[in-house]
């Protein structure tokens, strides 16, 4: 049998009921080469510190749950591997850009204000009453948002940018994404009503098109390409109120 | 009585944090290039309409070392403006599809690329003739 192999973790400490400010701990984790980063915090809880706070649920990048950064990187913790930083030590620390509630555990509550704001469900165009049935869209409809269905509300692409960590009421790429989506549905009507939103101070024009959100997304959702697309969209309808009727006006 | 207490992290320095924030910002940086060109441009233009005697003062302006050394910054500040530029495309420009198929990020970037270099070299070649 291979000797066993031991890798450094830091671990970003802060515990609201004795500490004035965050702080680092090492901890020297024995790792197999199967082990993710969340199994070696997981370690640590179990063995060395039982107070370590952190979530996760599912181990299989889908709950979006054990979002952290990794040597400065936002990652889902269950899908990156101790074996490829080894030797390196590894720091964790809460995701950027929220308030840190307890350790790597961050404060959630401006993402979900965000995530209601947007009203993700669909308004529909015309009520339609059962008897009338379903509503049909087409496989070319459906393609138009499918990829911004697969999020997972995970919380990277917020980590990643800075822009939200400037102005912590920016919408930000995650919810704008999911705006976006029930935009492009088929059988949505509420474009108007999340247009305001988009195109308010704190909406897509908050973006520097940095672009780190689309890279750092597990599940490829391009967040980024939906807050700029929507700048295009939000100009076309300052400009083209210009042309309508009442200027626009409800 | 609830025991929270968030702890916000300070953004001094953000763009120092990430090679990504850096390249950000050197592309941010650069635009300040394209808009230095841009006045050296406005003004060759205001000297040629004061007439041929501040047109020739502009032109020698551009000859000496010092311009050229300038030029040659801006030169390297606005190709890399311009590389980073076209690499934003797949990110700020809505989904291409052709055939049914969504244009990969590559294919978008190259497509700008080329439409950018026939541009100039279009530009080029009219602005060639009439001078001949």
């Amino acid at each position: 049998m291979s000797e066993q192999k031991i890798i450094e973790i830091e671990v970003l400490r802060y515990l609201p009921e004795s500490d004035q400010a965050p702080h680092s701990e090492v901890y020297k984790v024995p790792f197999t080469d199967d082990m993710s980063v969340l199994q070696g915090v997981q370690y640590i809880k179990d063995n060395f510190d039982g107070s370590l706070t952190f979530r996760w649920s599912c181990r299989m990048a889908i709950c979006g749950s054990c979002g952290m950064m990794i040597n400065g990187v936002p990652k889902l913790s269950c899908e990156t591997f101790i074996r490829d930083y080894y030797p390196r030590r590894i720091s964790v620390e809460a995701l950027d850009n929220f308030p840190i509630e307890k350790d790597l555990v961050v404060d959630l509550s401006g993402f979900i204000e965000k995530l209601e704001a947007i009203q993700p469900y669909i308004i529909p165009k015309e009520p339609r009453t059962v008897e009338q049935g379903e509503y049909i869209q087409t496989p070319a409809q459906f393609a138009e948002y499918i990829q911004y269905t697969s999020c997972i509300n995970c919380m990277l692409c917020y980590a990643a940018c800075p822009h939200t960590g400037l102005d912590p009421d920016f919408v930000g790429p995650g919810a704008m994404a999911l705006l976006h989506r029930y935009n492009m549905d088929s059988r949505d009507g509420g474009q108007a009503q999340r247009m305001e939103l988009a195109a308010s101070e704190d909406g897509v024009f908050v973006c520097g098109a940095t672009g780190y959100c689309s890279e750092v997304c597990p599940k490829k959702v391009d967040p980024g390409n939906a807050v700029n697309i929507n700048k295009i969209n939000a100009a076309k309808d300052y400009f083209l109120r210009f042309l309508s009727p009442k200027g626009g006006a409800k | 009585m609830s025991k929270r207490r968030p702890y916000v992290r300070s953004m001094d320095g953000w763009w120092k944090k990430n090679p990504f924030y850096v390249e950000y910002m050197i592309h941010e940086g650069t635009a300040l290039f394209v808009a230095a060109y841009a006045i050296v441009l406005t003004v060759g233009l205001v000297c040629l309409g004061q007439g041929e005697a501040a047109w020739n003062g502009w032109l020698e302006a551009m000859q000496s070392p010092l311009s050229i050394i300038f030029h040659l910054v801006l030169l390297v500040a606005i190709a890399y403006h311009a590389f980073t530029w076209f690499k934003l495309f797949p990110l700020t420009m809505p989904p291409i599809v052709l055939n049914g198929k969504k244009m990969e990020p590559c294919a978008i970037v190259g497509a700008g690329w080329t439409a950018g270099v026939v541009a100039a070299l279009a530009l080029f070649v009219i602005v060639w003739g009439i001078a001949a």
